[in-house]
């Protein structure tokens, strides 16, 4: 009779551990959100949060400091909107190409060629942005420095195409064949299958990849970081009193600021502060794109059972 | 006759007039398919192409660096001469240390999703969590790390802070890999070790986590080659700019290849005379990384090959 009894005490424990475990994921993401938001507090109190979201200055260790995080969020989306230009159709078409078009063994190629590409230290992109991509870009353009909000949608095109690649692919190959084989049936050919069944019964799933893809471009550091050169200008250039992003100058983003001042900040100081509402605001920024994802996923496998 | 022959004449002729319209539609149906196939397998080939090219500047660029010296010694002279030993050990001792933190939570979070938990509301915010846990930027767990371990707590900027950072950054991969090797095992392992009278822990511990083991192995050393790689929350949390010897404890401070790569191409007084040792770290680092990950392919092709059921 004891022993059933410790045995039902120790059961219980056991998956009280286990259930702890599994709460961690809230918990671990909750406290990076109140964190950051709590150690933003003091810099929000004394600056405002008008100046940190509407002001483009940011000079926090200056005599006269400026809070304005309005530059580097700009730069943050031309840089990753870029990358997204370049990657969306490369991954799109190369996800086709692998789950519908290729061969077995091309297939397998291609497989093992992407999950290579999303093992590349963003460190190592960064490197070679810096010793061979720059300096095209540079002459290229005719540039005296390489350093570019170009040269960084560049790098991270190629860091987010294994994303886009890998769930477009996943959102290809659960289109069910039924689609397929009626499309056959009625006469179509395989690219009109393609064209006119496979990718828009994937289309919830593609958006997906596609905004995960946006996301880990907005929240990639050290690509950025080496290939941008990382000025603080507004990143604007007015064609016919229009402003435009301009992909031709240096910039900073938001990851790269963090990167650049986290390292010498004092511990405590405004400035420490104000490093966590930039820190937040990238949080937002990411879980709202993530979030979009989600649901895009959502829609993808409910729909298609 | 004549008339008949004619009239006959006259269908066959729009028979084949007819029959030729259409194969003629679907020969261009066909070219067009062929051109549209052939721009697909050329912008695909283009990915493989850009890791060529990659891998082909990293090799050309650091194979004249790399040598028995280069690996085994410490940096010297400011780092323009010598080797990036303590680089190495220090990634070593960062990925081991950063495994060791998430290997145990991750896992036990994947048995609860998966051997315990149902299907209600909780479980759904769990792998929401996970979800977006996944999405946060590397730089925001480092200013994390720098805010709670570093400051807070007071580990300082050392091995530890760094370690625990990156494990919470890797709890994701390994949640996610473990959960796909329990979903491996067969259901009817579970019920038949029930059946006999197990409890539910005994079956997970004897008749579960065996078979999962080859799975989670993947899942980890994936997540080491990806630990292994980062930079970004290092910089914040403990990474020595440079450092002759290995780090005694886990309050020191460490080298690590990728912020090594980092300083020598862009904060080093002379990037331009150190760029062949940044070419020759960048070499080794990736080689480290994809070693480690053809080792993960390894396991799960050779688990695939035995498996028994």
């Amino acid at each position: 009779m004891k022993s059933t009894k410790t045995l039902r005490i120790k059961n219980s424990l056991i998956r009280l551990y286990f259930t702890i475990n599994g709460a961690l994921a809230i918990i671990i993401l909750l406290m990076i959100f109140f964190f950051l938001l709590n150690e933003g507090y003091p810099a929000i109190k004394e600056i405002g949060l008008g100046e940190f979201l509407f002001k483009s200055r940011w000079m926090p260790s200056s005599g006269d400091p400026g809070y304005g995080t309005l530059a580097l969020i700009l730069s943050t989306l031309i840089v990753a909107f870029g990358a997204m230009v370049i990657s969306i159709p490369w991954g799109i078409v190369t996800a086709g190409y692998i789950s519908e078009i290729a061969p077995k063994k091309i297939q397998e190629i291609l497989k093992t060629t992407i999950e290579t590409l999303a093992v590349f230290p963003s460190v190592v992109l960064g490197f070679i942005a810096l010793t061979t991509v720059a300096p095209l870009v540079a002459r290229i353009f005719g540039l005296s420095n390489g350093l570019t909000a170009l040269t960084g949608s560049i790098m991270l095109s190629v860091m987010a195409l294994p994303t886009i690649i890998s769930i477009s692919e996943d959102a290809l190959n659960s289109v069910p064949k039924e689609y397929k084989e009626a499309a056959i049936a009625m006469g179509a050919t395989r690219w009109e299958v393609l064209k006119k069944v496979t990718y828009p019964s994937a289309s919830s799933g593609i958006l997906a990849a596609v905004m995960l893809g946006f996301g880990r471009a907005i929240g990639e550091t050290m690509t950025v970081l080496m290939a941008t050169g990382n000025s603080l200008a507004m990143p604007m250039t007015d064609i016919h009193g229009i402003p435009f992003p301009d992909f031709l100058t240096s910039v900073r983003t938001l990851t790269a600021t963090i990167a650049i001042e986290g390292s010498d900040v004092p511990w405590g100081s405004i400035h420490y502060h104000s490093l966590f509402v930039v820190g937040a605001i990238l949080f937002v920024l990411t879980f709202i794109i993530n979030l979009i994802a989600d649901l895009a996923i959502n829609r993808f496998k409910g729909g298609n059972g | 006759m004549a008339n008949l022959s004619k009239k006959k004449y006259s269908k066959n002729i729009s028979q084949i007039t007819h029959s030729l319209e259409t194969h003629r539609q679907f020969a261009k149906k066909n070219i067009k398919e062929k051109i549209n196939f052939g721009i697909f397998a050329f912008v695909a080939s283009s990915a493989v192409l850009t890791v060529l090219v990659l891998l082909g500047i990293l090799v050309k660029g650091g194979s004249g660096v790399i040598s028995i010296e280069f690996i085994t010694q410490m940096p010297m002279s400011q780092m323009t001469e010598g080797g990036i030993y303590s680089a190495i050990m220090g990634t070593v001792y960062l990925s081991l240390l950063t495994l060791l933190f998430s290997l145990p939570l991750g896992v036990g979070a994947a048995i609860y999703l998966h051997e315990w938990a149902g299907k209600g509301f909780f479980v759904r915010l769990i792998r929401l969590s996970i979800r977006n846990l996944a999405g946060v930027p590397s730089i925001v767990y480092g200013l994390f790390g720098l805010g709670i371990f570093a400051a807070t707590i007071g580990f300082g900027t050392s091995l530890l802070s760094a370690s625990l950072t990156l494990a919470l950054m890797s709890l994701p991969i390994i949640i996610t890999a473990s959960e796909e090797a329990l979903k491996a095992v067969p259901q009817e392992f579970r019920e038949a070790s029930i059946a006999l009278g197990a409890t539910r822990w005994e079956t997970i511990r004897y008749q579960v986590l065996p078979y999962a083991l080859p799975g989670i192995a993947t899942g980890s050393i994936l997540s080491i080659a990806r630990a292994a790689g980062e930079t970004a929350p290092i910089i914040l949390t403990g990474a020595a700019y440079f450092l002759p010897y290995l780090p005694g404890s886990l309050f020191d401070r460490f080298m690590a290849l990728p912020y090594h790569l980092y300083i020598l191409s862009t904060q080093h007084s002379q990037t331009a005379v150190v760029r062949p040792l940044a070419y020759g770290t960048a070499l080794v680092l990736i080689a480290i990384v994809l070693l480690v990950n053809a080792v993960a392919i390894y396991i799960r092709y050779r688990s695939r090959k035995n498996k028994l059921w």
